[in-house]
């Protein structure tokens, strides 16, 4: 018999050792592969259920414009536009503000620490979940915003763009609190991508007497470029596929319309307000709209992570 | 790092040579009054100024939240259950809160190890094979996909299956989202471990199997936890994909039939639209107990991150 401690020693692994080692990896193998095939069985599954109210209300269900469960008439032209438009105008207002605040931490304007604790902060109100924003925007955006939106509408109320006199929820008031909730995404991805543009190229920038905003806007923007554009449209994603908070302030509304202080709809709020008391067709023509949102944000995300991929390729030749 | 607009010394004469000819030496020094000068101080201005802007609602929301929410909470809100319309006082969340609790804990138990094999396969096995590059890339497509979706896909595999709203379904519907942040986080974890340890154990003779669950696992384990605690973050705020699976009850939570469901989240998307004060601000009170949850598992997830960093560096 042989003494404990020769276990320990070197020795080959046994057969069933092997045995072992391969079921595992052929676990780890399948577990992975299951990974790829939870995104297709998505879509077949919210495909399957989708497929007969696609079928009955063809092409119509993309231009038609009315959502109606008592004729059975579904139609999402407003309600695409609706996510376009709100994401569109919360792209716009977060990118810039997301920009300045990832320049504003990164470059320093800040002593070093209080930059790392910014970020971290920012990191952290990413986490805030989007019905709190929603109901803060119930509570104190829509509120807020009132005075404003019927001054510009008492004064330029001939402008389709501020038509109606706001009463309640509107679609300004719903993309100001999108561009909030996407604004820490923009921050946190293009301060990554302002960071990663290596020292020396700013140094050397700086060495040939550029004061720090020609620096900044010649070298860290262009160089930071394609990480920037990643980080927004990762947002533009984000934004497109947000539910509750516009669930909650947008009015769900199914119209058409240019103005920013009329009531409007997005497919994911449509979906969120209409889906618990929806039943038969109706439930199914949700699904379609659920795979039409599911497809734009698809196409979106995965434009975002290529770009995002491709700079990091890029950046890593420069350092 | 050099600062170029800061006030410069008064600019020398150039020196001359004995000759008297000027030598030509390079200005190192700006002008403050220059154009450009001026625009590079305009825009730090501006910069700080749009940083301004963007704080102030960031902050705003933590302030009413706090203002708001702290108000009507004390241990009876976080134990009795909601109130109906007609009790104008009294009642709390404490089935949303048990609710939100066992929904995610469902769907870690779900998603944890499905994440963590995933990502040995990725960082061990797979590597660079197109296979694990396809896998690598349709979890960050996971992680950008709309929790809406996340929301109908548990409702088309679970409830219709079922034929009942259910926690349970509510904890699949959640796993969904935990499961490509789990992966690519643990992917990174598992990364970090140095070769030479790996090495170390395949050279007394271990099977990588063994590699895997003595040395690599172990090591990794503190940084594999921050990306379960980014998850469970992120799971524990979402309200979407609970609507289309567990819905919501004013009843306790019930995990040994299949029934509706209460959670946190969509107690606040019920409440926020009632036209009752004290069911309003009851909403505030669960948004800053969900608000205070989501923040210590993101913090805690953070801090152990940059606790590891330090450990690897030393």
């Amino acid at each position: 018999m042989s003494p404990p401690h020769v276990t320990s020693l070197p020795r080959p692994p046994t057969a069933g050792e092997k045995a072992v080692d391969v079921t595992f990896r052929h676990g780890t193998f399948a577990v992975g592969l299951g990974v790829l095939g939870l995104l297709a069985l998505i879509v077949v599954e919210i495909g399957g259920v989708a497929a007969p109210a696609l079928r009955e209300q063809g092409l119509q269900f993309l231009h038609g414009e009315t959502w109606d469960a008592n004729q059975q008439v579904y139609g999402i032209r407003p309600q695409i536009w609706g996510t376009l438009y709100s994401s569109t105008i919360a792209l716009v207002v977060g990118g810039v503000l997301g920009i300045a605040v990832a320049l504003f931490i990164s470059q320093g304007f800040l002593p070093r620490k209080l930059e790392l604790l910014l970020k971290t902060v920012i990191e952290l109100l990413a986490a805030i979940p989007s019905v709190v924003y929603g109901l803060w925007g119930i509570f104190f955006v829509l509120p807020a915003l009132r005075p404003v939106t019927e001054a510009i509408h008492d004064a330029f109320g001939d402008f389709a763009l501020f038509s109606p006199r706001s009463a309640g929820p509107n679609l300004l008031g719903g993309s100001l609190v999108l561009a909030i909730m996407i604004l820490p995404t923009v921050t946190a991805v293009s301060r990554d991508a302002f960071a990663a543009v290596p020292g020396k190229v700013r140094e050397a920038a700086f060495g040939l007497g550029a004061t720090r905003w020609e620096c900044i806007f010649g070298v860290v923007l262009p160089t930071a470029s394609s990480g920037v554009f990643g980080a927004l449209v990762l947002a533009f994603g984000r934004a497109l596929g947000e539910t509750m908070a516009l669930a909650m302030l947008l009015g769900n509304r199914n119209e058409f319309s240019w103005s920013l202080f009329a009531p409007s709809n997005t497919l994911a709020s449509l979906i969120a307000n209409t889906f618990p008391e929806a039943t038969g067709t109706e439930r199914n023509a949700l699904m379609c709209a659920a795979i039409v949102l599911l497809l734009i944000t698809l196409a979106v995300n995965v434009l975002g992570t290529l770009i995002l991929a491709r700079t990091n390729r890029r950046l890593r030749g420069l350092a | 790092m050099m600062t170029t607009d800061v006030e410069s010394p008064p600019r020398a004469e150039a020196p001359s040579d004995p000759a008297g000819t000027p030598v030509d030496r390079p200005r190192l020094e700006h002008d403050l009054r220059a154009a450009r000068s001026v625009f590079s101080g305009g825009f730090t201005v501006l910069c700080a100024l749009l940083s301004l802007i963007a704080a102030f609602p960031l902050f705003g929301v933590l302030y009413m939240l706090i203002e708001r929410g702290a108000a009507r909470l004390s241990w009876s809100t976080l134990v009795e259950l909601p109130p109906s319309a007609i009790q104008t006082e009294g009642g709390g969340f404490g089935n949303a809160l048990a609710g939100t609790v066992f929904m995610v804990l469902i769907a870690g138990l779900i998603a944890v190890p499905a994440g963590v094999f995933a990502a040995v396969f990725l960082a061990e096995f797979g590597k660079d094979r197109p296979l694990a590059a396809a896998i690598r890339f349709g979890a960050k497509v996971l992680t950008g996909m709309p929790s809406i979706i996340a929301g109908i896909f548990g409702y088309a595999l679970v409830v219709l299956t079922t034929g009942s709203f259910s926690a349970y379904a509510g904890g699949v519907a959640l796993s969904i989202l935990m499961l490509p942040i789990v992966t690519l986080t643990a992917e990174q974890a598992i990364r970090a471990v140095p070769a030479k340890m790996k090495e170390a154990a395949v050279g007394m003779g271990a099977t990588p199997t063994q590699v895997v669950w003595r040395v690599t696992l172990p090591t990794a384990m503190p940084s594999i936890l921050t990306g379960v605690m980014l998850a469970v973050a992120r799971a524990a705020g979402e309200t979407a994909p609970l609507l289309f699976t567990a819905q919501f009850t004013y009843f306790a939570l019930r995990v040994d039939r299949l029934e509706n469901a209460p959670s946190l989240a969509v107690l606040i998307y019920e409440f926020s639209g009632s036209p009752y004060e004290h069911q309003i601000a009851l909403a505030w009170s669960a948004s800053l107990v969900l608000v205070l949850l989501v923040l210590v598992f993101n913090l805690g997830g953070q801090l152990l991150a940059r606790r590891n960093e330090l450990a690897r560096t030393r």
